[in-house]
């Protein structure tokens, strides 16, 4: 008799902690599902063909598009990309082959230290380096901030994914007489390549959806502008700017723009999912 | 019981004469009271032993007892894993030590227990890296390199028609022959082998034991293995380590007919290890 209380008590507490795991599971989805269903039904009115095509019209106008942000994101995440990619994938061969040098540690751990610095922070340092001695705003300021995010994202996957490649690649390659940096460069870089790309597409997925160290770096900017050295638009400063305008038409826009940027990082996180899939296909 | 079908094995008369030839061989790599460790952690204590040329010489011992050590001092791969050896081991009467290791590994090639050809490489790509990434660029110089080193691998009928496939696609054993293939590309003058067939079945097994057999007529073959009939089969020569101590070196035949010492007898008949 005993026993079967026992039984059943053991029972009831696997189904409490079992629905705890699910409602939290539940919790975890739940604001994502709300943001898009909110995002689309505010935003999907203002998304028409002029919206990507047009420039933002005047104050009091309605109408118009951000053709200059879409524009501005791609140009800021391309320097973010030229400065932030060799740099993060380097520094990441780098610490996979001294792997265990006490420089290697303390890169490693200042890496891991960088990728924690909040992003306004960042901001600030790309307003001093940048921004005070051009006495302007410009896109290369906002790409240098974009671009030292990047980086620690890029270094911690490089690290990784050559770190999942088996020690014995890279012996069968020395043991054919391949000087180290071939083996590294030319065995053991492809082998990891997929992984790396992903982890590229991701660190991308992040930084097109920062503001905060745009704001005082890139700035923002209402005309068309593809000058490095000139304060450029971005898709997050366009959201931050029409979302706390006094006009209706401004929010509509804002919401829109909220849902393309949501749209666009999450075709970038599908892309991410058919790479992955495939490797371990 | 062991005993005696080893003795059948390596009483034929092929691996007799081929040892009497190998008392006049030249001497290829000398190992001179050889110590190495691992960081504090000694791993070889005091080997000294030399390795003919254009022989078969099997290292035989229980897990652990440094005989892959052994093998990858030959090659400085063990100071890859930041190991560390003191003594001189010499190849053709020079100082390993005195020599870059790029360029010792290209007379020194070595096979490992698990087939590594590399992932991302065509079977064709994989026997020529060794060369490509050494700056050859020959595509006719290549292919010919490359069909003949698959050819001494036993593996160009299998593969002819699909070299552009990648290496990773092919069985453990054709893999293993692959890699094989890829050390003979670089024409090394020894070949060091750790556990070559140690990861394949029977049949792949007999494979490379065939090929180890044709080796020895350019190569001088260094095998480690865990088993005592392949060691009885394929090598002229066998040493026995026991605890990062060089135990018995001797003819083949002698060291599984005749051991002189006992932890030798007592290994090969199958009492310990």
């Amino acid at each position: 008799m005993n026993n079967l209380m026992h039984y059943k008590w053991r029972k009831t507490k696997n189904i409490i902690m079992a629905s705890l795991c699910f409602i939290s599971a539940i919790v975890a989805i739940v604001p994502l599902f709300i943001i898009l269903f909110y995002t689309i039904s505010q935003g999907i009115s203002s998304i028409n063909w002029a919206f990507f095509t047009q420039m933002p019209k005047p104050a009091g106008e309605t109408g118009g598009g951000m053709a200059n942000a879409l524009a501005g994101t791609g140009i800021l995440i391309l320097i973010a990309s030229c400065f932030g990619l060799p740099v993060g994938i380097f520094s990441g061969l780098y610490l996979s082959e001294n792997e265990g040098s006490i420089y290697a540690k303390s890169i490693k751990f200042l890496v891991e230290v960088l990728n924690g610095v909040p992003s306004i922070v960042i901001g600030v340092f790309a307003y001093v380096v940048f921004v005070i001695p051009m006495k302007h705003f410009s896109a290369i300021a906002g790409g240098f901030a974009l671009g030292i995010l990047m980086m620690p994202l890029i270094t911690g996957t490089t690290l990784e994914m050559i770190s999942l490649i088996p020690h014995s690649y890279r012996e069968a390659a020395l043991g054919l007489g391949i000087p180290r940096w071939k083996t590294t460069l030319f065995v053991i870089f492809p082998a990891a390549l997929k992984g790396i790309l992903t982890g590229i597409l991701l660190s991308i997925a992040r930084v097109a959806g920062e503001t905060a160290p745009l704001l005082f770096t890139a700035l923002g900017n209402r005309f068309w502008s593809t000058q490095l050295d000139q304060p450029i638009a971005s898709l997050t400063v366009f959201i931050y700017d029409y979302s706390k305008a006094p006009f209706d038409d401004w929010n509509r826009q804002a919401w829109a723009a909220a849902l393309v940027l949501i749209v666009l990082i999450m075709i970038i996180n599908i892309i991410f999912r058919f790479v992955t899939r495939e490797k371990y296909a | 019981m062991p005993n005696v079908e080893l003795l059948n094995i390596t009483e034929t008369a092929d691996s007799n004469i081929s040892n009497k030839k190998a008392e006049n061989k030249k001497e290829k790599i000398k190992v001179d009271k050889l110590n190495a460790f691992f960081g504090n952690v000694k791993a070889l204590n005091n080997i000294s032993l030399n390795f003919s040329e254009n022989t078969v010489t099997a290292i035989i011992g229980p897990s652990g007892c440094g005989k892959s050590t052994l093998l990858r001092c030959i090659n400085r791969m063990h100071e890859e894993v930041s190991g560390t050896y003191e003594g001189i081991i010499s190849l053709d009467d020079e100082n390993i030590k005195d020599n870059d290791p790029v360029w010792l590994r290209r007379k020194i090639g070595m096979i490992f227990q698990k087939p590594n050809p590399f992932p991302t490489m065509s079977i064709m790509d994989n026997v020529t890296a060794g060369l490509r990434l050494n700056g050859i660029r020959n595509r006719s110089k290549l292919k010919e390199i490359a069909e003949q080193s698959l050819k001494q691998a036993f593996l160009w009928d299998e593969v002819k028609d699909i070299l552009r496939q990648p290496g990773i696609a092919l069985s453990g054993g054709q893999q293993q022959r692959l890699c094989i293939a890829r050390t003979l590309a670089v024409s090394p003058e020894v070949i060091l082998m750790d556990e070559p067939a140690s990861a394949l079945d029977p049949l792949s097994t007999n494979k490379i034991e065939e090929l180890i057999f044709e080796l020895k007529k350019s190569y001088t073959v260094i095998i480690v293995t865990h088993n005592m009939q392949q060691a009885a089969r394929v090598s002229d020569y066998t040493a026995f380590m026991y605890l990062g101590e060089l135990v018995e070196y001797n003819k083949t035949a002698n060291i599984f007919t005749n051991p002189s010492n006992k932890r030798t007898e007592e290994y090969v008949t199958g009492r310990f290890g």
